[in-house]
């Protein structure tokens, strides 16, 4: 290589480079303040802003890697392509073949980015209580007060007031969610109505098979096996409306398998709670006790049901509806 | 053998399409201009523990009446928009609990009420009593009605469809309007399905018995 050519190789890369930063500084910007906002999953609650941020984060990242080859395939098309009069062609052979400075530095730079991507994936799923998925009947990750609210859901006793973690039950069946309330005296409604600025411990589970409660807008997402409690947080950050849709393929009418659910203010919020529990009282009182799962029957209809009244008070299982025989 | 292998393929195609489409007749029944505009409309189904024909006559299902006063094999009913719909089941079969007693629950009716043979009902205790035969159900309108069951024990139930009014039966009526113009699934509840797994298999996953749609118009 002669001298010659290796200056000017330099005034190549020099000007590549100067091309890649400014327009990766320039595309970065204009989507971190155009676009970023606007990116699904939205801002309605805590993990929805920390996953849009995620995803921005992701794309910044990866849109000057895009824009480098883009560039560089730009330069090579104009500034070295193959001549039209029978020149030798510039690009291509034996130095565009191997040049190893060139791989060691894309491999490096690729697999750091890597690296790092994925140490903050973990770093935002710790500090994020999950980040908006289901933890599994253990969660980890729980925010600040979840135990104690989860605990008293579960003896029966709890009461809710502002300020303090609001424990959902999300109970999946062929083909509709419904949701139970036990801070408001475990009654059930077919609709999801939550408070604005406050911690929601959702805890999903099933009646027969597989489901999964996907709240888009609330960035939550956790499957609802039967006999499983799948526990997932988020905190509430804006009023307004959202979708909640089934993700598991769950059979006929999967597809019909959505709702809307609301935040509202905490004083709508507790006005809707306390009226819908007297509303529901009466129907309430043949539910079965607040519990984590239950027992689905085995077959419906007047054939294999499991066993009934051996529970104690409380368990982790609770037989749902299935009081069978009907006496 | 590519011949035999041909024949192979044919038959499995065959019987897939067959299991997909179990031949349900019927179509859509038109409840539109069967009344004057905006006037309520009557719709009046029966539902009973067996069809007795078609490809599964052991099945639970369901039949509408016609305007034109015929009982029809279809659960795919045409309603008018924004309609006070004045909807009679008579229910001739025999009932278990539900498996989510959230359903014994009467909503989304005018006045969230129903009536069992000229009794309110708003709510019913499945774990007692006869239980529930079916749940007449439409989720995205909140709408739910437990079809109170007949004693398992009487020894005048229905056999087969269509069912005479001789035989035992509950008679539900309620009221509900229509929302704008859409297709709105509904489906039963009770895990039917008997002999399937959880219950909901057959009648339950088949379109034309356990569910199927209000397709409401303008
Ligand atoms: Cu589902
Ligand atoms: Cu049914």
């Amino acid at each position: 290589m002669s001298p010659q050519n290796s200056k000017s190789e330099v005034g190549h890369l020099r000007r590549i480079a100067v091309v890649w930063v400014v327009v990766s500084v320039v595309a970065d910007l204009l989507f971190w303040f155009l676009v970023g906002p606007h990116v699904p999953p939205g801002r309605m609650t805590e993990t929805a802003i920390n996953n849009q941020r995620t995803f921005n984060i992701l794309f910044v990242i990866a849109l000057p890697v895009l824009i480098g080859v883009w560039v560089y395939l730009g330069y090579a098309a104009t500034v070295w392509s193959a001549k039209r009069d029978g020149a030798p062609e510039s690009v291509g052979g034996e130095a565009a073949r191997t040049n190893q400075k060139a791989q060691v530095w894309w491999m490096s730079v690729t697999s750091v980015i890597v690296i790092l991507l994925a140490v903050y994936g973990f770093y935002a799923v710790v500090v994020e209580h999950g980040s908006g998925g289901g933890e599994g009947p253990n969660p980890v990750w729980s925010p600040e007060g979840a135990i104690q609210a989860e605990t008293a859901a579960l003896g029966g006793g709890s009461s809710w007031t502002p300020g303090h973690v609001l424990v959902v039950q999300v109970i999946g069946q062929q083909w509709k969610f419904t949701y139970r309330y036990p801070g408001f005296g475990g009654f059930e409604s077919d609709q999801l109505i939550l408070p604005n600025h406050t911690t929601i411990a959702f805890n999903v589970t099933s009646l027969d098979v597989i489901h999964s409660f996907w709240a888009y807008q609330l960035s939550v997402k956790a499957d609802a096996n039967p006999q499983v409690n799948n526990v997932a947080y988020t905190e509430t950050k804006q009023l307004g409306s959202f979708v909640v849709r089934c993700s598991e393929l769950c059979g006929l009418w999967h597809g019909s398998m959505f709702n809307d659910g609301r935040i509202v203010s905490q004083s709508d919020f507790t006005n809707w709670a306390t009226s819908t529990q007297t509303a529901n009282a009466a129907n309430t009182a043949h539910l079965p006790p607040f519990a984590w799962t239950y027992v689905p029957d085995a077959n419906g209809a007047s054939g294999g049901f499991y066993p009934d009244g051996t529970f104690t008070p409380y368990s982790p299982s609770e037989i749902y509806g299935a009081k069978s025989p009907a006496s | 053998m590519l011949g035999l292998f041909a024949v192979a393929v044919g038959l499995v195609i065959t019987a897939v399409a067959g299991f997909l489409t179990p031949g349900v007749p019927g179509g859509i029944v038109n409840f539109t201009g069967a009344q004057p505009s905006g006037q309520p409309v009557n719709l009046t189904v029966q539902t009973f523990g067996a069809i007795g024909t078609g490809p599964h006559p052991t099945w639970v299902s369901y039949l509408v009446k016609s305007p034109q006063g015929q009982w029809v094999h279809s659960t795919d009913w045409e309603l008018p928009a924004n309609t006070v719909i004045n909807m009679t089941v008579i229910q001739y079969d025999s009932g278990s609990p539900l498996r989510n007693q959230q359903w014994g629950q009467v909503t989304g009716t005018i006045g969230n009420t129903a009536s069992v043979n000229g009794k309110a009902l708003s709510q019913y205790d499945s774990n007692s009593g006869n239980g529930v035969g079916h749940t007449f159900t439409v989720p995205a309108l909140g709408l739910d009605i437990p079809l109170v069951a007949v004693p398992s024990t009487s020894k005048n139930i229905c056999g087969t469809a269509p069912c005479a009014s001789s035989f035992d039966h509950n008679t539900i009526t309620f009221s509900f309007k229509t929302p704008g113009a859409g297709n709105y699934s509904w489906q039963c509840f009770v895990p039917c399905g008997l002999g399937y797994l959880f219950g909901n298999g057959g009648p339950m996953s088949t379109q034309g018995y356990m569910g199927g749609f209000l397709k409401v118009v303008a």
